[in-house]
């Protein structure tokens, strides 16, 4: 007990700082989180008799579906490539993180783009056969959007899978394969019931990503929640309506995540013991073989080489009709931007962390945890909640001076600064789970060692934790990284004057109905995003992730 | 040490954002009329040429966001007197009567304005004004269809037409329109039994965008589908020769041309209420609404220009000239919250 006390007289400072960060941080979420108290504003009746149902169904229908599909593309490929020697292993490896580096939204637009009328797959079945196929190969449906959502997300299944399966789970996978279990019977009976926290951790990343998608459920007629808000915000120009629908689903994904929590009860499922040699890889048995490469190649295939190729294949057709002059300052913007926000979120989420390792109070990682929520909400909605508290500050500042007759302008809205706290708020949860596991990873002994031995929290951070934490750090920037450069509500509507990345071009050659333009900007990103998801993977492989 | 030299890498890279803003900020601040800062939902190459001709022109350096109409209108408001923006530039009547009800524009009194914009395509109280138009027509299918049968877009409800009516989703802003000007022409019950007959013949759910629709005809979904002039320019225009096939294979009908003519609806541009530098705002509108302007918006997007006696591109002159719907296009805002539930009533998604 006195130990207790210890710990805890020094460290205000820490805890002080998180509250701040929560506060700030979580303003957007609360601001989204308190449009529930007023009620749902006059439009609710119409819109539970004739929309509510139809969004709430598809809505449900998508995570699922989606979540699904990304388990049915992320899981066994990432326990073949940890586990098995096969043909082109290395290959398929590194081809099935690159998915990441495209956005869901381009996503879309390329695979409705391969499918439609006037898209290579028909037109080479309809010019060499005379057929026309166009009322089968509809894919812009439910099941459609389904698909191509899971393609361009499961790699956060994948990614995190692969490395609990490197790493946490080796000992496990070891101890069974020498009392001879199969590589099948060993992932079935001993590998999937441990993995559940990482099969959760990439499924719930999925499934927010999926709930504040709206591109790609808009393009292909699918209603969904998201498209509720909007309608209710600028069609019904009803913006209660559009935040309360926001808040029940805030609420719903916050509870959906206790209710995870609690199902899985005080299990831990982590291996303390790092393990430092290679694991031995079996070669798959003969007719496991084509099992095992389609399962690595289909996703692969699918969510990265096809949309690509036609990415390149409509950059050659629309080569010469593109402003390539911008294209400079569009990268460098999307680069170092992304940068400046991976810094951010990591900074941000291991204070936060490492506040609430020397506060174990449940208020203090609740207020946390609730902080790391925006990942669920819409970008627009969030958007709302992030001008509302900068606008607040920039016209306390302008009333400020204009006491002293200094007249000013907006400091921090439609500045890169207000962009990044948006980011901030929006991919923090993006940062936050790979250096949480990994603060659990190393455990608590060290830190208490260091604490007993009179060594000041800053120091115990900055000479225990974060070396240890370096690998985890890294592939949290970079994730952070990545996600940044395929933003794109964020930066639409916060970003300064004269200021495009490469998403928001993109985004409005899109919209223009231009896809074929959109093709350069597209594959920009995806080529930007390349550099360091390769490093990710250097970073799995080495074993220096979670 | 390391732990230091990252904070200056990180620091580095903050101060690498940074210039893109302190070079706005003194722009905004120091010379203050030296720009004009426009709030843009269109986000055409065309456009981006011509604010730099404007540069060339004026001096005025122009400072640029894109985002949707409803979004920038939204930022407005919560920006209040602070606002940046001098202009906001939309592709529709229906949002900037919005942003004049929300008191978030100001007359721009000008005679150039009213010279070169015709009193239909500019609001009465001098708050906003076109300057392009677009019309929402009907294409039908070369192949399958008679077009001396189309005549009006009520002629899409009769029942010969069931399975065959192609048109998109309800949340976009040019079908609200079309609806909006039917409940402000016919009133609420012919405009919602209007709504149900075409959602009754509907070939397929309302998916993808105008360009789709047009595909779908050439695919043979459907036999007539609803779209804006402009996509059909594109269309042809296309690299790809699919796509072109496609816009070969339909003809356009300019519907209502007996009654009360074809719907229209503008790109429009407004001078917004707190404009920090307002002179530069006016400049910049009657620049857009002068012959130069003009002649680009309608070579390049394919675009009717608002000013009379700029040339139409030559596609567009092939069509011929046709009777707009003479309506108050204030109107279209007006009704606009009225046409999205009559939509969601008659489950038109």
């Amino acid at each position: 007990m006195s130990f207790t006390i210890r710990l805890r007289r020094p460290l205000n400072i820490w805890v002080l700082l998180a509250v701040l960060i929560v506060l700030l941080l979580g303003t957007p979420i609360y601001t989204v989180l308190f449009g529930l108290l007023p009620g749902p504003g006059p439009n609710w009746s119409h819109m539970v008799k004739y929309l509510l149902a139809d969004y709430v169904v598809n809505s449900i229908l998508l995570v699922v579906g989606t979540g699904l599909l990304t388990l049915l593309w992320g899981v066994p490929s990432a326990w073949f490539v940890s586990t098995l020697e096969f043909r082109g292993r290395r290959f398929w490896e590194w081809i099935l993180i690159l998915p990441l580096s495209i956005p869901t939204y381009i996503m879309a637009f390329t695979y409705a783009g391969i499918f439609d009328y006037t898209g290579p797959l028909q037109s080479i079945i309809r010019n060499s056969t005379g057929l026309n196929l166009a009322s089968y190969l509809d894919i812009m449906n439910l099941p459609g959007v389904m698909v191509v959502m899971s393609l361009a997300l499961f790699p956060y299944v994948y990614v995190i899978c692969r490395a609990a399966f490197l790493t946490r789970y080796r000992s496990l996978i070891e101890a069974s394969q020498v009392l001879g279990a199969s590589s099948s019977r060993s992932f079935f009976k001993v590998i999937l019931p441990v993995a559940r926290p990482a099969l959760v951790a990439g499924v719930t990343l999925v499934v927010m990503e999926v709930l504040n998608d709206y591109g790609a459920v808009k393009y292909f007629g699918v209603p969904t929640f998201t498209t509720g808000i909007f309608r209710s915000w600028f069609s019904y120009e009803d913006p209660q309506g559009a935040i309360y629908l926001s808040s029940l689903l805030l609420l719903f994904v916050f509870l959906a995540i206790l209710f995870e929590k609690y199902q899985r009860g005080g299990a831990r499922y982590d291996s303390q013991v790092p393990v430092e040699r290679p694991l031995p890889r079996k070669k798959p048995s003969g007719w496991m073989s084509p099992v095992v490469v389609c399962s690595c190649a289909i996703p692969a295939v699918l969510g990265f080489i096809v949309p690509v190729l036609q990415l390149i294949w409509w950059s050659i057709q629309s080569f010469d009709s593109i402003g390539y002059s911008k294209l400079g300052s569009m990268v460098s913007n999307s680069f170092l931007l992304a940068c400046a926000a991976a810094a951010f979120c990591v900074g941000i989420a291991v204070i936060l962390i490492f506040a609430t390792r020397l506060r174990n109070s449940r208020w203090l990682q609740s207020a946390v945890r609730l902080s790391t929520m925006g990942y669920a909400v819409p970008g627009a909605v969030i958007a709302v909640g992030v001008l509302i508290p900068l606008l607040f500050l920039d016209k306390l500042w302008i009333h400020l001076m204009s006491g002293w007759n200094i007249q000013v302008g907006l400091l921090l809205t439609g500045t890169v600064f207000g962009l990044l706290f948006a980011y901030s708020v929006r991919f923090l949860a993006v940062a936050f789970n790979p250096i949480e596991s990994g603060f659990q990873r190393v455990g608590k002994s060290l830190h208490e060692v260091a604490a007993t031995l009179g060594v000041k929290p800053w120091r115990i951070l900055h000479r225990i934790n974060i070396p240890l934490l370096r690998g985890a750090l890294l592939s949290a920037g970079l994730l952070v990284f990545i996600d940044v450069l395929k933003e794109l509500p964020l930066t639409l509507i916060l970003r300064p004057f004269n200021f495009n990345t490469l998403a928001t071009r993109a985004f409005e050659l899109a919209t223009d109905e231009l896809v074929a333009a959109a093709a350069v900007p597209s594959l920009v990103i995806i080529l930007t995003g390349v550099v360091p998801i390769h490093l990710l993977n250097i970073l799995i492989t080495k074993q220096k992730w979670l | 040490m390391k732990f230091a030299l990252k904070i200056l890498i990180v620091g580095g890279l903050l101060v690498g954002c940074a210039p893109e803003k302190s070079s706005q900020e003194t722009s905004q601040e120091s010379t203050p009329s030296t720009s004009v800062n426009v709030y843009t939902h269109r986000h055409y190459e065309s456009d981006q040429q011509l604010f730099e001709r404007f540069e060339e022109v004026t001096g005025i350096e122009v400072n640029v966001i894109n985002a949707s109409a409803d979004e920038l209108i939204n930022r407005m408001e919560l920006e209040g007197e602070a606002s940046p923006a001098d202009v906001l530039i939309t592709v529709d009547a229906g949002r900037l009567h919005r942003a004049k009800e929300k008191g978030l524009l100001q007359v721009a009194d000008s005679e150039i304005l009213e010279a070169n914009v015709p009193a239909k395509f500019r609001d009465p109280e001098k708050h906003w004004f076109g300057i392009t138009y677009r019309a929402r027509i009907i294409a039908y299918s070369l192949d399958r269809v008679d077009p001396t049968t189309i005549t009006t877009y009520e002629t899409l409800t009769e029942p010969q037409w069931a399975n065959k009516v192609l048109i998109r989703s309800s949340s976009n802003i040019y079908n609200q329109s079309l609806l909006a000007s039917i409940i402000a022409s016919q009133g609420t019950s012919q405009a919602k039994s209007w709504a149900s007959g075409v959602k009754e013949n509907m070939a397929r759910e309302p998916k993808g965008n105008d360009r789709d629709q047009v595909k779908a005809v050439a695919a043979g979904l459907g036999d007539v589908a609803v779209l804006n002039t402009y996509y059909i320019g594109k269309l042809l225009d296309s690299d790809d020769q699919e796509e072109v096939g496609a816009g070969e294979s339909i003809g356009i009908i300019f519907p209502n041309q007996e009654g009360r003519g074809t719907h229209v609806n503008i790109s429009g541009v407004a001078m917004a209420k707190y404009a920090p530098n307002p002179e530069n705002a006016l400049k910049f509108i009657e620049f857009l609404s002068s012959d130069e302007a003009q002649m680009v918006f309608a070579e390049t997007n394919f675009e009717y220009p608002v000013k009379p006696g700029v040339a139409w591109a030559p596609l567009l002159t092939s069509w011929g000239e046709f009777n707009t719907d003479t309506l108050n296009l204030a109107l279209l805002g007006k009704h606009n919250k009225e046409a999205v539930m009559i939509f969601d009533e008659v489950g038109w998604k």
